[in-house]
C-alpha cells in the first residue's frame, strides 16, 4: 500500500488536471468508451458506467486557468463559473468528450447548456431537468425519462445496451464509493486532525476525474491511514461549510479556514459525490431499469438550494447535521452572484439565530487568490467560540 | 412630438379600471371570502385560478410597480438589513421589504396575505427561491409546486406534457379545491379558456401590428402595458377580450392614419430607427428610460419581454377542448422556457418580419434568466444576420444600477452607428 502522503500527492494532482489525462488515457483504451462530462451538483454515474462510459466532472478552472475568452460569454454581475467552463471549452480542452450534461442547478447553468449547444460541443449536450415533484409515478417518471434520454443518446455513440445486470454491478460500485467517502467523513467528525480539509477535497476531487474502480481503491487506502492514530490535535473549533455546492471555493481558501483556527468536518463542495445517502437497491425483478436510481433520487437526496424542500425544510436538516456532527459553527461560504445559495442564506441563518448557532459568512469566486481579510475573519470567529463558549 | 393627449385613448381607460377593480375586489376579500393565491406572471395559470373563483396577486407586478412608483430602493434595503444579498433578484428583495412594511399596494391598498402559493416554477430558478422564502413569512399557507420542464430539447415532449398534466391533477387542483372550497369544474375551465384563447389571437395580431412603416406601436415600453391585463390576472376574462379587441381597434386606425407610437409626450412623428429588445425593461426610470429611446427616433418593433408571459408567435393557442394539456403547454412556452437556440430564432424571426435595423440588449443586472447567455444571443444574431448590435445595462427594480449617462452615451453612439450604416446603404 502506498503511503498516505504519495496518496495524497497523486489525488491532487489528478483533481487539478484540466487536461483530464486520466481520463483520456482509459477511453483511448476501448474504442467503445466514451466520456461525459458533467457539471455539478449531481448526476448519476451509475448509468454511464452501466454504458461503458465514464463521467468526468466539469467543476471549472478554479484558480488555475486565465480566464480571458470566457468573460466575452457573460456580464460581470454573473457568477464565475460559467466564463472558467467556456475558457476551457474554447480551448479545447473537453475535445475528447463525447457529451456534456447540464444538472438543473440554477438559469445560469441552464443557460450555458444552450451555449454548448449552440457551439455544437460534443455529440449530445444535455440539460438535466430534475424532477421538483417527489413522487414516483409523477416525478418519477419524468426523472426516468431523463435518465433514459441520456442513454439513448450514449447507445447512439456507442452502441452499448444498459441491461439490469450492468446497472446493478455499477450500483454496488457506486454504492461503495459513497460508503467509503462517508467513512472518511466519519473517522475525521472524530479525528479531524488525521487528514486536512484541502486532502479531503483533492482525495473527493479526483474520483471525479478517474473510474471509479480506481477510485475505490485510493478510498480503502485512504481509509486504512486515517484509521490509524497519526498526527496531533490542535485545539480547533469544528465547522461546517456551506454554500458552495456549484462553483468551487480555491483550495487555497479551504486551508485559510483550517489555518484561522477550524476543522472543516461537514462541507457541500463536490456534493454530488455523496448526495444519495444511502445505498442503491439493486433493481428489483419487475421494476424498470431506472427504479432504484430514481428511488434513491426521490427518497434518499440530501437538501440542497437547487432542490425545492417541499416536506422537509432545509433548515430542518442543516439544524440536524450541526447535531449529528458535534459542529461548533458554520461558514457559510458562497459563491458571488449564487442565486441559490445566497436566497437561502437568510432562511439558514435565521434558523441558526433561533436555535443559537454561531455563524459566519463571506462570498468567494472560485479564483479568489487573496484569503487575509477571510482568514482574520474566520480567526476571530473561531476565537470568539473559543473563549467564550 | 405631437401633443396628441394620452389619456383620448379609450383602451387605456379600459385598462385602468380593469386594474383598478381586482385591486379593489383583492382590498375586499375579508368582506368576501375570496381567497387569493400569489403566483408569476411566466407560467400564469390564472384560469385555473378563476376557474376556482380565487383572486390572483402576482408578487413581481408588485415589484415593477413599487419601483416605477419609486418606493423599492427602501424595500430593497430593508430586505437586504434581513440578510438579504446585495448580489441576488431585485424583484425578491422589493417583495419581502413590502410584505415587511405592511405589504401596502402601490395604488395604497393592503395586498391581502395569499391563501394559497402557487409556485408555478416557469423559466425561472429563481420563482422556487422565492417562495421558498415567502413559506417563511407565511408558514400557514400551502404551497403548490408546478415544476414546468425546460425545452430543452427545442421541443415540448408528450411526457413533458404528461408529467405537467399529472402535477395538475395531483398537486395544484387538490389544493385549490381545498384552498377554495369549490369543486375543480372543467366546463368551467374550457369556458374561460375560450377567451383566453380569443385575447391570445388578439394579442399577436396587436405585436404583428409592428410590420406597418411607420410602425403604430412601441412593442416594448408600450408593449408591458398591452401585455398587462393578460398578465395581470384577466387572461380569460371578458375584460380581456374586450379590452384587446378595443385596443386592436385603434391600432389599426393608427395604421390606416399611418400614425406612429403613442409616447408619454405625443405621437412620436418620424421614425428613423426600428430596433427588437431583448431583455425586461428598468422599471425605477422606466419614463426617462423610453424617453432616450423616442427623442432619438427609435421606436421598438418587438421585444422578448412582452413575450415573459406566453409566446404566440409560433402558434401556440390554447385549446379549450383540451383544458389542463393546454395550461401545460401554455407554461412551457413561455419565453425564459425557451432554449437559447430557440431564443435566437425567435429574435431573429422578429428582427426579419418587423424589418428592425438593429438589436438591443438591456441586460438586468439581477436577472439571470434572461441575462446568462444575452452576450451569446446578441454575437449569434450579429453573426447570421448581419445587423448592428447595442448592448446596455440596468436592473428591474434597483434604482442603485440605472446610470443614465452611461445607458445615454451607448444609446446615442449605437444610433450614430445605425446612422451612418443607413448613408452607407442609401449610397
Amino acid at each position: 500500500m502506498e503511503a498516505l502522503k504519495d496518496i495524497l500527492a497523486t489525488c491532487e494532482e489528478i483533481a487539478f488536471d484540466l487536461n483530464f489525462t486520466r481520463a483520456k488515457e482509459w477511453k483511448s483504451q476501448d474504442d467503445n468508451r466514451v466520456i461525459v462530462g458533467y457539471m455539478p451538483i449531481y448526476f448519476p454515474r451509475e448509468i454511464i458506467h452501466a454504458a461503458n462510459g465514464m463521467t468526468v466532472g466539469i467543476l471549472g478552472g478554479g484558480d488555475r486557468k486565465m480566464i480571458i475568452k470566457g468573460d466575452a460569454y457573460y456580464q460581470s454581475y454573473i457568477c464565475h463559473i460559467p466564463r472558467s467552463i467556456m475558457e476551457l471549452a474554447l480551448d479545447g480542452h473537453f475535445d475528447s468528450f463525447d457529451g456534456f450534461i447540464f444538472p438543473s442547478i440554477c438559469d445560469v447553468i441552464r443557460n450555458l447548456s444552450g451555449t454548448f449547444q449552440i457551439l455544437g460541443k460534443g455529440k449530445f449536450v444535455k440539460y438535466m431537468d430534475y424532477p421538483q415533484n417527489f413522487v414516483a409515478n409523477i416525478g418519477g417518471e419524468f426523472y426516468e425519462n431523463e435518465l433514459q434520454n441520456v442513454l439513448d443518446e450514449v447507445y447512439k455513440i456507442n452502441h452499448v445496451k444498459v441491461t439490469p445486470e450492468k446497472l446493478n454491478h455499477s450500483i454496488k460500485l457506486f454504492n461503495k464509493n459513497r460508503e467509503l467517502l462517508r467513512k472518511i467523513y466519519d473517522i475525521r467528525q472524530e479525528f479531524p486532525w488525521r487528514l486536512t480539509a484541502a486532502d479531503v477535497y483533492h482525495i473527493v476531487r479526483a474520483g471525479y476525474m478517474i473510474p471509479v474502480e480506481e477510485h475505490n481503491q485510493i478510498l480503502e487506502d485512504v481509509v486504512y491511514h486515517i484509521s490509524q492514530d497519526i498526527n496531533e490535535p490542535l485545539d480547533n473549533i469544528r465547522v461546517v461549510v456551506m454554500g458552495a455546492f456549484c462553483e468551487q471555493p480555491p483550495v487555497g481558501l479551504i486551508k485559510t479556514i483550517e489555518l484561522a483556527g477550524c476543522y472543516v468536518v461537514e462541507d457541500d463542495f463536490l456534493l454530488g459525490a455523496r448526495w444519495i445517502q444511502k445505498d442503491i437497491q439493486e433493481i428489483k425483478a419487475g421494476g424498470t431499469l431506472l427504479s432504484s436510481i430514481s428511488y434513491a433520487f426521490l427518497n434518499n437526496s440530501t437538501y440542497s438550494s437547487s432542490l425545492y424542500d417541499a416536506e422537509d425544510p432545509k433548515e430542518r436538516r442543516l439544524l440536524e447535521l450541526i447535531k449529528t456532527r458535534k459542529v461548533d459553527g458554520i461558514i457559510f461560504a458562497a459563491p458571488s452572484f449564487c442565486d441559490p445559495a445566497l436566497l437561502d442564506h437568510p432562511i439558514l441563518q435565521k434558523a441558526c439565530e433561533v436555535n443559537n448557532v454561531r455563524y459566519i459568512s463571506f462570498l468567494f469566486s472560485e479564483n479568489t487568490g487573496q484569503f487575509k481579510v477571510i482568514k482574520e475573519q474566520i480567526g476571530t470567529f473561531s476565537d470568539s467560540i473559543k473563549l467564550w463558549e | 412630438m405631437s401633443k396628441e393627449v394620452v389619456s383620448k385613448e379609450k383602451s387605456m381607460i379600459i385598462q385602468k379600471e380593469m386594474i383598478a377593480s381586482l385591486s379593489k375586489e383583492l382590498s375586499n376579500v375579508k368582506k368576501t371570502g375570496k381567497k387569493v393565491v400569489y403566483t408569476f406572471v411566466p407560467g400564469n395559470i390564472s384560469e385555473l385560478i378563476r376557474a376556482f373563483d380565487m383572486l390572483p396577486v402576482y408578487p413581481e407586478i408588485n415589484a415593477l410597480q413599487s419601483g416605477m412608483r419609486k418606493k423599492s430602493e427602501k424595500f430593497i434595503r430593508d430586505a437586504e438589513k434581513m440578510g438579504h444579498s446585495e448580489d441576488v433578484c431585485t424583484y425578491v428583495k422589493c417583495d419581502v421589504g413590502m410584505m415587511i412594511n405592511g405589504n401596502v399596494g402601490s395604488g395604497g391598498d393592503v395586498v391581502p396575505p395569499p391563501d394559497l402559493l402557487l409556485l408555478s416554477y416557469t423559466g425561472c430558478f429563481t420563482f422556487m427561491k422565492w417562495f421558498e422564502t415567502l413559506k417563511r413569512l407565511y408558514p400557514e399557507v400551502p404551497v403548490a409546486m408546478l415544476h414546468t420542464p425546460y425545452q430543452a430539447g427545442h421541443k415540448i415532449t408528450p411526457e413533458m406534457t404528461d408529467y405537467m398534466v399529472k402535477q395538475l391533477k395531483t398537486e395544484v387542483i387538490p389544493k385549490m379545491e381545498k384552498v377554495s372550497g369549490n369543486k375543480y369544474d372543467e366546463n368551467k375551465l374550457k369556458e374561460i379558456l375560450r377567451k383566453t384563447s380569443i385575447t391570445e389571437d388578439l394579442i399577436m395580431k396587436i405585436f404583428d401590428t409592428t410590420k406597418n412603416i411607420p410602425s403604430p406601436i412601441d412593442a416594448y415600453f408600450a408593449g408591458v402595458y398591452y401585455i398587462g391585463p393578460i398578465n395581470n390576472g384577466f387572461r380569460g376574462t371578458q375584460e380581456a377580450v374586450d379590452y384587446y379587441q378595443m385596443l386592436y381597434k385603434e391600432i389599426l386606425e393608427r395604421v390606416e392614419k399611418g400614425l406612429g407610437p403613442i409616447t408619454p409626450e405625443g405621437v412620436m412623428e418620424e421614425e428613423k430607427f426600428r430596433l427588437v429588445i431583448e431583455g425586461p425593461p428598468n422599471w425605477t426610470h422606466f419614463r426617462e428610460f423610453w424617453k432616450l429611446f423616442y427623442d432619438l427616433g427609435a421606436v421598438i418593433v418587438a421585444s422578448s419581454y412582452t413575450k415573459v408571459g406566453g409566446v404566440y408567435d409560433n402558434g401556440f393557442r390554447v385549446d379549450p377542448e383540451k383544458p389542463l394539456e393546454s395550461l401545460a403547454n401554455y407554461c412551457m412556452n413561455c419565453y425564459t422556457n425557451l432554449n437559447l437556440e430557440q431564443r435566437v430564432e425567435l429574435l431573429s424571426d422578429c428582427i426579419t418580419k418587423y424589418h428592425a435595423d438593429g438589436f438591443m440588449v438591456n441586460s438586468i443586472k439581477s436577472c439571470n434568466s434572461f441575462s446568462a447567455g444575452q452576450l451569446m444571443i446578441m454575437r449569434q444574431l450579429e453573426e447570421k444576420l448581419e445587423i448592428p448590435v447595442g448592448f446596455i445595462e440596468s436592473d428591474l427594480v434597483d434604482p442603485r444600477y440605472f446610470s443614465y449617462s452611461n445607458i445615454k452615451n451607448r444609446l446615442e453612439s449605437f444610433f450614430q452607428m445605425l446612422e451612418q450604416r443607413k448613408l452607407y446603404s442609401d449610397k
